[in-house]
């Protein structure tokens, strides 16, 4: 066994944004364990400010190109609380099923370009289209599906255009819905199929487990993504999203750019796997199922499960997507107008997005100007854990050697699904 | 350049929506291997290479360390493509160049913590303020069939064309009413268009988000202006948004 270890990766590949790993054990002893986000910084915060509050979601919907529909979606609630704007069921259907688009192809993009590489122990997706041409073809069906109906729902794949304070510009066809449906209903299979390619894989994922507190979104109704308020496993009375400041004590740290946070621990995770330890009794019998054959069964504590619960996600963003098609084909779809009454007010929005929760809160003056704002990552949320975890493994496994814990290392953070760009960037392992 | 030329992505200041554009081209990105070699390339694929026949950059420059990596590239690629707006304007992040002052915007952003050194930050740059750019692709995010086009062309050994007329053109083309006639204030007359006029086509007046043309007719703006009783002001106020420099004359 080395007694030296040294792992000095910088900018981490095949995760979004710039991260470095730097890990120093001499003799035995452990020097640094270092997490690092060095990505460049953007204040949003700031970029806001002074722009009138129908701008304000087109600019931050800019924080993160892959959940561009959630920010957008947590700005929207939170400038509509600010101004107390009420929206249509119709409008809250379209904004559920287009968050379920996106964390289809958002974990359907992370699981099979990032982690199954990593299973398979390949340096990207690239070798795949020949070696695993099948999966490949799969996925880009997957992928393309959650593509279009981001397109048919929002107008555009990324950066939606359709979503609008208080409403949306415009509404889909009935039948475009009906295709949208066939086609969904059509990609069961397909997501079995990748259920048991995962399930192959499954021996790959390392066992580790550190128990930590997990913080989502719930609701009486359904598996929460688009509202809620807030739980984790250490409180047991929901609170409202309003206090999110009480729960996510941001601090900032000398060793990245982007801030951490801390709750009732000393950190706690965010993102699918805290989205099924709080609320995975509610999910629907497919999703269920698909849970179970893949070894989540109940409250798991691995973080390298998060790529597990995301397949698990997939499944239920289409299976709610159906249910949710299914009543809008109920409805008359019709363009809303709406008249916006413009007031001076503070408001916060919080949605679960593919990495985990996001919170917006902004503050306007009577004009609808913005004076104040503030935006809370999920990535950012997962730094400390992040960290933490990154201790717990290193001490545990000082026996695997340079090469094999680099490797694992990077996999972990790659298991957190960080989008760095959003919490600024992140990326790099330093085993120094 | 050979038949198959090396290609290189980097990511600066940005959302990373613009490569999730090029994701999206779905079996398209297969064909595009075919046609170039992917050296690196970050966020798909671990590794790297000394030299590169075609650089694409995303996003812009806000740090001292990010102007020596991008002139590091710049050396060492024969080409370089600034793809979206961040990169070919600074784009959105432009935005906090219009605040009073940085300090102001790292203290609102980071509180009390904002001096601390790693989070120096300066005004944001496209990348043709701090290097040589051959091509730019606009938008905010690029439109992925544009970027394909550009990418053959370019491969080609071919000087790939942008639109030089207004958004107005393609939104009359799709036969849309006018959002000027439903009290809304849209820059298609001045924007760059190729991307379809997607956002008056979904009901959303046009930010401009590619930029606008060259030599815009100003004129055609002050006459819509005057018809629908509106000010320059709210031009360019508007048009600021995606980093675009107000070319209006008042
Ligand atoms: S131009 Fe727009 S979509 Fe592209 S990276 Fe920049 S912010 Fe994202
Ligand atoms: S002003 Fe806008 S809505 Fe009117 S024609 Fe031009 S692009 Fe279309
Ligand atoms: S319509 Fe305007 S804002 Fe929309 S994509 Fe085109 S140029 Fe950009």
């Amino acid at each position: 066994m080395s007694k030296n270890i040294k792992i000095d990766v910088h900018h981490i590949t095949r995760v979004e944004g710039h991260g470095n790993i730097v890990v120093d054990i001499k003799e035995g002893n452990v020097n640094k364990i270092e997490w690092q986000v060095p990505e460049a910084p953007r204040f949003f915060e700031a970029m806001v400010i002074g722009r009138e509050y129908h701008e304000v979601a087109t600019i931050t919907s800019r924080i993160c190109g892959i959940c561009s529909i959630g920010h957008t979606f947590a700005s929207l609630k939170a400038t509509e609380a600010a101004m107390g704007i009420e929206i249509s069921d119709l409008t809250k259907n379209l904004r559920e099923l287009l968050l379920h688009g996106e964390t289809l192809q958002s974990h359907i993009l992370h699981v099979c370009y990032l982690v199954v590489p990593d299973l398979l122990k390949v340096n990207s997706v690239i070798p795949l289209i020949k070696s695993h041409t099948d999966i490949i073809l799969l996925v880009t069906r997957l992928h393309r599906l959650a593509n279009e109906l981001c397109e048919i729902i929002g107008g555009r794949t990324t950066h939606p255009i359709r979503a609008r304070v208080g409403r949306f510009s415009m509404m889909p066809t009935k039948k475009e819905l009906e295709i949208l449906k066939k086609r969904l209903v059509e990609s069961v299979d397909d997501l079995k199929k990748l259920a048991e390619v995962v399930k192959s894989l499954a021996g790959g994922i390392p066992d580790f487990t550190r128990e930590t507190e997990y913080l989502s979104l719930t609701n009486d109704k359904e598996y929460a993504f688009y509202e809620g308020e807030c739980i984790t496993n250490d409180i047991n009375t929901p609170l409202h999203v309003d206090g999110y400041k009480n729960m996510v004590n941001e601090f900032v740290v000398p060793q990245s750019t982007a801030k951490y946070g801390k709750f009732n621990r000393e950190s706690f995770m965010v993102g699918a796997l805290a989205r099924y330890n709080n609320n995975y009794k509610q999910l629907p019998s497919l999703s269920a199922s698909v849970a179970g054959m893949l070894g989540l069964d109940g409250v798991n504590y691995n973080p390298f499960m998060n790529n597990i619960a995301q397949v698990v996600e997939c499944v239920f963003a289409v299976e709610r997507s159906i249910e949710i098609i299914d009543e809008l084909l109920q409805t008359e779809l019709k363009t809303e107008k709406k008249e916006i009454n413009i007031k001076a007010g503070r408001g916060v929005g919080a949605v679960e997005v593919p990495r985990g929760i996001l919170f917006h809160e902004y503050e306007y003056d009577e004009n609808g100007i913005c004076t104040n704002a503030n935006c809370v990552i999920p990535t950012n949320l997962n730094h400390n854990n992040i960290q933490l975890d990154f201790e717990k493994y290193v001490k545990e496994n000082l026996a695997i050697g340079e090469k094999e814990m680099g490797f694992n290392l990077e996999m972990m953070v790659r298991a957190y699904d960080p989008c760095i760009s959003c919490s600024t960037h992140f990326l790099n392992i330093k085993f120094k | 350049m050979g038949s198959k030329p090396k290609v290189a992505f980097f990511d600066f200041a940005c959302c990373e929506g613009c490569q999730l554009q090029i994701a999206n081209l779905e079996e398209d990105v297969i064909g595009l291997t075919n046609l170039v070699d992917v050296v690196e390339f970050r966020e798909v694929l671990t590794g790297s290479a000394p030299e590169y026949d075609i650089a694409f950059i995303e996003g812009s420059i806000t740090r001292k360390e990010d102007e020596e990596r991008i002139k590091d590239i710049r050396e060492r690629s024969k080409l370089l493509v600034a793809f979206g707006q961040c990169a070919v304007s600074g784009g959105i992040n432009r935005l906090k160049n219009n605040r009073e002052s940085l300090d102001q915007v790292k203290k609102e952003v980071y509180g009390d913590s904002y001096n601390m050194p790693h989070l120096e930050t300066f005004p944001t740059k496209g990348v043709d303020e701090v290097v040589k750019v051959d091509f730019h692709i606009p938008g905010c995010p690029i439109d992925k069939n544009e970027f394909l086009r550009v990418v053959k062309a370019i491969a080609l050994g071919k000087a790939p064309s942008i639109p030089n007329y207004p958004v107005c053109i393609e939104c009359k083309l799709r036969e849309n009413e006018c959002l000027f006639d439903l009290n809304e204030v849209c820059l298609g007359p001045l924007a760059r268009a190729g991307c379809g006029a997607v956002c008056p086509s979904n009901g959303v007046p046009c930010d401009a988000c590619r930029g606008t043309v060259n030599n815009p007719n100003q004129n055609a703006m002050h006459e819509i202006l005057e018809k629908y009783n509106y000010t320059i002001d709210e031009i360019t106020r508007k048009i600021n948004l995606f980093g675009v420099k107000p070319e209006v004359k008042k």
